[in-house]
């Protein structure tokens, strides 16, 4: 009887157990090894942004996550409206949006955003937090210095002309004063129970293991309050744990599954949810004295090598082949007059006019890495473009680093000895933004140690264009910029441009209503549960 | 006793300080930098040099080794450079974990390695000694994250029976015993009993073939003391290094796992340590390793006076 009794108790548990539980809740299982940073300016890059900073906070100026078939642009989020000074193009004064409420019930003004600045920026605020600096303070670059006019208006000044700091300003979450106040004025306190005035309220967390977020009734947007009861976050960082718990019903939703693990999901009827995106997958190559890619007709010759639709293959189709620096279709793509394609005729030819042929053969040395955000399979994809670039006469020789020292090796520069000598390193980059996608790479002030001009690249009619993206404050003015920008990329072959990944998600047929925007955060709000 | 104990508890001390150097130097020496986990990879180097000041990086290694050793000796571990939180909060809770997991797999390793030992030695070049002998040898030899993988592939996957990740529905924050949670430790605590089993049985088959050929049992047998009687013997014999050998495996395990851990996404020591080690978080791999060393050394303490107690014919000083 016993036995019995035991055996139906346990019965009873597999089943309050079992997936059903998840009516109107999602759980999602994400490649972060902790829950990113709950207190305004998450860590772990684009996915802490996407799960822990546009869900509880607002920023100023929020991407339009609402289109897939569309890149993304800025649209106002706490800040209704903006302008630049007609005289004065350092001066910017945002309208603060009226009648906001963070989540403890205080009101959004112009003054809790100075505090908030002042929390990444001003080392003698009490308010300042070491950790939320590092994260937020080499977003916002441009601003110089900030004030709040009444209670809805603030005023930025900017270093110099800036008409990127838009962008600049999406990366910043608006936490609320009054809940720092509260809590003792403790950033770990407020950490357990943040306050933002974003569309999900944090409900509870437990470090490394779960974040459970519930809708915000009161969200001022709208159309954009969670259709959810509640979203739970698992940091599942191992690719076959998450692959597993999604299977075994444990997740809705796997972020980033390993290619080779597709094929198994789509036949247990997973949706596999792909898109463009602002991401690339590139060799950088060094333009330091005496780099091999010195050359133009040495880069064309590269990218004519690469065999991007058999790459594509070999990633059981999980990226898009490069055309250029930007995705396909992206409004910054313009109409570069070199087409990357395979002709291997064509490169050996340029290679010929460049110099190398059997008396001089051309062999240089690339960083690798095995792993790394972003950095897609590293190991098969660079053998693959190896044995692409053998076939064009071009020997390369890989030096694998791991991820971390690469990451220094990137900020230290070319010309360093941390490069060992290597004239190119396989990088994959966030390109969202004119400043990443862009500036960062290629402005010659911004070499090593200033910035990540990784490869000393320096060109005055290049920085020519940055200035004018930087003074030309008007959008569809500032696009034929960029586009001209983009152009000079892919003309000059300034990169290896070899493929972009696609973002690729697996959710189990019950989610619904997810649109996947061409952007590296998303709306989890339009996301219903089937039950 | 009394003195051999506290002998032994002094010996710790340059233990400690070995361990905690080798620590310190090895995480040093490794290339990458612990704000590389904290910072944007676009921070410039002004921000980084700030940043490095801020949390102490600047000052020369014996220095920080000095601070560190001096904080730690105040029962602080400092704060984890990747989540800021406390390091001693932190491993606090891993162990907490890894113990229930520890302790679990042990019991389940000792249990069927002593069976399978038993029954091998007493049956020695049966082919019941050859199949737990087989066994025994596939539990040292088969890669564990492997087993791991493939435990979840057929009881979550497959037959959907137990879950494949976390300590839980609510997370390790929530444990209590029900079936909900009990259901989450299974599979890492079989895989993970695995190699304990292997080990155990393998030292008792040898113990049990070895005390069965000695003269007092042939003694015992022609005094017409029964099987039972003669098992008991055995069974006494072979206890104290049997259980010096779980002592040690207990050791092991409480040390987590990383690669168990992980696959089974296990908030222990082990997840704690493989993540701290991939972020180059300095101070929270300094102070799990020097916990779970100290963890480990006392463990051989605990052993060797269980085996003292339960070994008369063990003289210590």
């Amino acid at each position: 009887m016993k036995h019995v009794r035991m055996a139906a108790a346990m019965a009873a548990a597999l089943v309050s157990a079992s997936p059903a539980l998840a009516q109107g809740t999602l759980r999602i299982g994400m490649t972060a090894s902790d829950i990113p940073l709950t207190t305004g300016q998450p860590d772990q890059g684009g996915e802490g942004q996407r799960f822990m900073g546009l869900t509880v906070y607002d920023a100023l100026v929020h991407w339009d996550l609402t289109r897939a078939d569309k890149p993304s642009t800025l649209i106002p989020g706490l800040a209704a409206s903006w302008s630049v000074d007609a005289t004065d193009k350092t001066k910017w004064t945002f309208k603060i949006r009226e009648g906001v409420k963070f989540h403890d019930g205080s009101t959004l003004t112009a003054s809790a955003v100075v505090w908030n600045l002042d929390k990444l920026l001003k080392q003698d605020a009490p308010q300042f937090d070491q950790r939320q600096a590092s994260q937020g303070r080499s977003r916002i670059p441009a601003i110089a210095t900030y004030r709040a006019v009444d209670d809805l208006t603030l005023e930025i000044i900017t270093r110099a002309p800036d008409a990127t700091l838009p962008y600049q300003l999406a990366w910043i979450g608006i936490s609320s004063p009054a809940q720092w106040e509260k809590l003792g004025k403790n950033w770990q306190e407020f950490a357990k129970t943040p306050s933002g005035t974003g569309p999900w309220k944090l409900a509870a967390v437990t470090p490394r293991e779960r974040a459970e977020l519930v809708p915000n009734k009161d969200y001022w947007d709208k159309p954009r309050i969670p259709k959810l009861d509640k979203m739970i976050l698992i940091p599942l960082p191992e690719p076959n744990a998450r692959v597993a718990a999604l299977r075994s019903g444990q997740v809705d939703w796997i972020e980033a599954p390993a290619p080779d693990a597709v094929a198994s999901l789509k036949a247990a009827n997973m949706q596999i949810i792909t898109n463009a995106y602002p991401h690339n997958w590139t060799w950088h190559f060094s333009r330091a004295e005496g780099s091999v890619w010195n050359d133009v007709r040495v880069r064309q010759a590269a990218n004519l090598a690469v065999d991007r639709e058999g790459l594509k293959e070999l990633l059981g189709g999980l990226m898009i082949p490069a055309e250029g620096f930007m995705p396909p279709g992206h409004q910054w793509f313009g109409n570069p007059k070199f087409k990357l394609k395979r002709d291997l005729a064509q490169a050996k030819k340029l290679l010929a006019e460049a110099g190398y042929g059997p008396s001089k053969p051309f062999q240089t040395k690339i960083l690798i890495s095995p792993s790394g955000s972003g950095q897609m399979q590293p190991l098969p994809m660079n053998e693959f473009i190896q044995q692409n670039l053998a076939e064009a006469g071009m020997k390369i020789d890989f030096e694998v680093v791991e991820w971390n020292t690469l990451i220094n090796i990137w900020r230290a520069g070319a010309k360093h000895e941390s490069s060992r000598g290597a004239t190119g390193m396989n990088y994959s980059y966030f390109i969202q933004d004119p400043f990443t996608g862009f500036i960062r790479h290629l402005q010659c002030n911004l070499q090593p140690p200033a910035g990540t001009n990784w490869g000393h690249y320096c060109d005055p009619e290049m920085d020519k264009m940055f200035d004018e993206v930087r003074n030309t404050f008007d959008a569809e003015a500032q696009t034929k910029v960029l586009q001209r920008v983009h152009e000079k990329y892919v003309d000059e072959a300034l990169f290896l441009m070899v493929t972009h990944d696609v973002n690729a998600r697996a959710l189990s047929p019950k989610v619904k209503g997810f649109v996947q925007a061409q952007n590296w955060f998303q709306d989890f709000g339009t996301i219903t549960m089937a039950p | 006793m009394l003195l051999y104990i506290a002998k032994r508890v002094l010996y710790t001390l340059p233990v400690a300080l070995g361990v905690s150097i080798v620590c310190f130097m090895l995480v040093h020496i490794a290339p990458g930098d612990p704000l590389t986990s904290v910072l944007p990879p676009d921070a410039s180097a002004q921000l980084q040099a700030e940043m490095r000041r801020l949390y102490g990086f600047d000052r020369p290694l014996p220095v920080q080794y000095g601070l560190w050793l001096l904080k730690t000796l105040q029962g602080d571990l400092g704060t984890s450079i990747a989540t800021g939180r406390a390091v001693a909060v932190e491993l606090w809770s891993a162990m907490g974990n890894t113990l229930m997991l520890a302790v679990l797999a042990t019991a389940i390793g000792f249990v069927l390695g002593c069976l399978f030992g038993f029954v091998a030695g007493y049956f020695r070049d049966s082919w019941i000694d050859k199949l737990a002998s087989f066994v025994s040898i596939i539990g040292v030899s088969v890669p564990h994250y492997w087993l791991g993988m493939v435990l979840v592939i057929i009881f979550s996957v497959q037959l959907n029976w137990l879950p494949a990740t976390g300590a839980g529905p609510g997370g390790s924050a929530d444990w209590v015993w029900d079936w909900a949670h009990i259901r989450h430790l299974i599979l890492p605590a079989v895989t993970m009993s695995v190699i304990p089993m292997g080990i155990v049985a393998r030292t008792v088959r040898a113990l049990v073939a070895d005390i069965l050929s000695q003269e007092f049992i042939v003694g015992q047998r022609a005094k017409g003391l029964l099987d039972l009687g003669v098992l008991r013997h055995v069974i006494k014999n072979a206890a104290p290094t049997a259980l010096a050998v779980m002592g040690l495996q207990l050791g092991y395990l409480l040390g987590g796992s990383i690669l168990i851990e992980t696959v089974f996404s296990w908030p222990g020591t082990g997840f704690l340590l493989g993540q701290a080690i991939f972020q180059r978080d300095l101070p929270l791999l300094q102070g799990t390793i020097l916990v779970l060393a100290m963890f480990f050394v006392a463990l051989n303490l605990i052993v060797d006076v269980v085996q003292t107690l339960l070994d008369p014919r063990v003289q210590r000083s």
